[in-house]
């Protein structure tokens, strides 16, 4: 009876089977880390400071917009902490300033640059400047941020649509499935790229409207997997039990099929995550992805390639966009690893 | 005594192609009988053994009444309401009163659920408010399984296990009859015993009434009071399980029963031996289906087909030539009939 109270020894052989790829299971920590690291990426790389003491009084700047005359200073708009006089304001009433890691936003223009941008890397831009003269380090730690955001809200997205289209497909077979299946082949007849040109050169895209238009095609990824187990799975006798039972045909999908049909869906998600980050690293390259001046991985690489004789715009975004897909593709050897039934932890 | 259920003429089609392919490769009739006009009864308190080979529309007729396969033609009746024909969300109410056990008892579980999830599900589909956990607790004891195993999952159980797990979850709504396809299935002999004996005891104690599906003679003449030998779809005769083992008026029955093993070497009768296969659904024998194999087939078997008409009291056989009055060779016994 005791092998019955600890936890699924599934999940136990599985969490082994994880760790036994050591590849993967490192890549997924250091994954991990970077993706934490980022994720405030405002505390990281910033033009306002993370805490201002002035007068007595803290304010933290990174958080609320203080106007420059809380400084004492001569404008209704926004301090600039990065401008000399703000900084000699508060300096001058025994005033202190913390500054993030690197004092620079991903839209922050260094004025006084020793070269003409883009410049090479020095003690104040560790990784250079682009052509625009904005700080490529703190590019990169905001365009990995979008990346990996784009990529995960994209994945989930097309999955909770490609599971349920697949789910209804396989679950009830017949005309719905055969219907749905000819409906898929001519919408995945379209060319996709050609569509997102057209349509970047009629609206600009922002975040959420290129999200809801790659998911619009991106959707179909998991349908036949999905559509696959379904048909498999719905005349096993259990799913017939519940049916004798009187259970409900979307509770039968959702609590009898769907979690037999998950392991193999989970093995694909770490791919369509690597598929989503890449597909828009290669939008933005063409100039059709994000709106213009955001940080993006692939926009770097697009400076990267008009100025070769800047080769730390090219060689940072490249390290950058190579790493985030090497580990994604380890972790996805592990996961896969982790569902192989016929793999034993060793 | 009235019958709790009741099937009168129930038909079972499936189709076999496409409508389309049908028209286009010229099948006249793309459809085949699973179940071909049965008809019977299920009192309260008995047990009733549907008994046939593969293939001859035993699983069939157990899902038509529970709703899992349509009924095309004929009326089944649960305590006088139709089932035929209702529409899902009607045929809950009925499957309170009608439970089913499968086949596989593993495979009737799912595979990624506790045995205490299993077993609550009933309560939580019909919404019956009730402490799942105990409940789950009382049906595992009445089952005669240790509380241990409510976390078990069904990988974890052993076939003999997982039948009771069967068993504890057809028996949560408290149902009034039971369809039990192939209770023995897959179980050693001994384990066979057990849970004959579990099921037997639950009719006594809950009154239930059972449908026992199976191809398995000692088990049918162990436990139901009357049985149907179904052939093709069709039931060849149905009668008191004391009659139909005593004195089989349907030369199919004899050639079942003396494919049973006999251990008593005195006691083996004349063996007959039913030579060949099942015929195919989709190509029936003209005449009588049974004459292809019937070691006593005459002219009349090849041209017209037997009525399942009376052949004694409480007796009926699908035979043009039955055997002699079964109830003249030996006293008919305490029949439920």
């Amino acid at each position: 009876m005791t092998a019955f109270r600890s936890s699924d020894p599934l999940t136990r052989r599985r969490l082994s089977n994880f760790r036994a790829n050591r590849r993967g299971y490192w890549s997924f920590w250091a994954f991990l880390v970077l993706f934490l690291v980022t994720l405030p990426a405002e505390l990281i790389a910033n033009d306002k400071p993370l805490l201002v003491r002035y007068d007595g009084g803290l304010y933290a700047p990174f958080l609320v917009a203080y106007p420059e005359t809380a400084f004492d200073g001569d404008f209704e708009t926004e301090a600039d902490y990065r401008d000399p006089f703000v900084q000699d304001l508060i300096a001058g009433k025994d005033g202190w300033i913390v500054w993030p890691l690197i004092p620079y936003s991903y839209r922050t223009i260094n004025y006084d640059l020793p070269t003409p941008a883009p410049s090479p890397p020095t003690a104040e831009n560790w990784l250079g400047t682009d052509d625009q003269g904005r700080d490529v380090a703190a590019r990169l730690i905001y365009g990995f941020r979008i990346s990996v955001l784009f990529g995960l809200a994209l994945t989930l997205a097309s999955s909770v649509i490609g599971i349920a289209a697949g789910a209804v497909q396989g679950y009830y077979g017949g005309w719905i499935d055969l219907l749905a299946q000819r409906a898929l082949e001519v919408w995945g007849g379209v060319p996709v790229l050609y569509i997102l040109i057209i349509l970047a050169s009629v609206i600009i895209p922002s975040f959420w409207t290129l999200l809801g238009l790659m998911v619009l095609f991106s959707w179909t990824a998991l349908v036949g997997l999905v559509r696959a187990e379904f048909l498999r799975t719905r005349n096993f006798d259990y799913v017939r039990a519940a049916r004798a039972l009187g259970v409900t045909d979307r509770v039968i999908m959702a609590r009898h099929v769907l979690p037999n049909a998950m392991v193999s869906t989970l093995t694909f998600l770490p791919f369509i995550l690597n598929g989503s980050v890449t597909t828009l690293t290669a939008l933005d390259f063409l100039g059709f992805g994000l709106p213009p001046g955001s940080p993006s991985l692939g926009e770097l690489l697009n400076q990267g390639r008009n100025n070769l004789q800047a080769p730390w715009l090219g060689f940072s975004g490249f390290v950058v966009v190579a790493a985030m897909l090497s580990l994604l593709t380890f972790i996805g050897e592990a996961v896969r690893d982790a569902f192989d039934p016929r793999k034993m932890p060793s | 005594m009235p019958e709790l259920l009741k099937a009168d003429g129930v038909r079972v089609r499936f189709r076999t192609s496409g409508l389309v392919n049908a028209l286009l490769k010229g099948i006249a009739d793309p459809y085949i009988d699973a179940v071909m006009r049965v008809s019977f009864g299920l009192r309260q308190g008995e047990t009733f053994g549907l008994v046939g080979e593969s293939g001859s529309g035993k699983t069939t007729l157990g899902r038509a009444i529970i709703g899992l396969a349509r009924a095309q033609e004929g009326s089944i009746a649960f305590e006088g309401q139709e089932l035929v024909g209702l529409k899902d969300a009607q045929y809950r109410g009925v499957r309170r009163n009608i439970a089913m056990m499968f086949q596989d008892p593993i495979a009737s579980l799912s595979p990624r659920k506790t045995v205490r999830n299993a077993i609550a599900e009933p309560f939580r589909i019909h919404g019956i408010a009730k402490d799942l956990g105990e409940e789950a607790r009382r049906l595992l004891r009445l089952v005669g399984l240790h509380e241990g195993f409510l976390g078990a999952y069904p990988h974890q159980l052993s076939g003999g296990q997982a039948r009771r797990v069967g068993v504890a979850r057809a028996l949560a709504l408290e149902p009034r009859v039971i369809i039990a396809d192939e209770p023995t299935a897959g179980l050693d002999v001994s384990v066979q015993g057990e849970i004959l004996n579990l099921m037997n005891r639950l009719q006594r104690e809950l009154g239930l009434s059972y449908l026992i599906i199976t191809h398995n003679l000692p088990v049918v003449r162990h436990v139901s009071d009357r049985l149907a030998i179904m052939y093709l779809g069709r039931f060849v005769e149905t009668g008191a399980t004391k009659d139909i083992f005593a004195k089989p008026a349907h030369p199919y029955t004899l050639g079942l029963l003396a494919a049973v093993p006999e251990p008593d070497p005195d006691k083996r009768r004349d063996k007959l031996e039913l030579e060949g296969e099942i015929p195919s659904l989709m190509n029936r024998p003209r005449g009588c289906e049974f004459h292809t194999r019937c070691p006593f087939a005459q002219a009349k078997c090849r041209e017209t087909a037997p009525e399942h008409r009376k052949v004694a009291e409480g007796r009926w056989a699908s035979c043009h030539y039955p055997f002699p009055d079964p109830a003249d060779a030996r006293p008919v016994g305490p029949a439920a009939a």
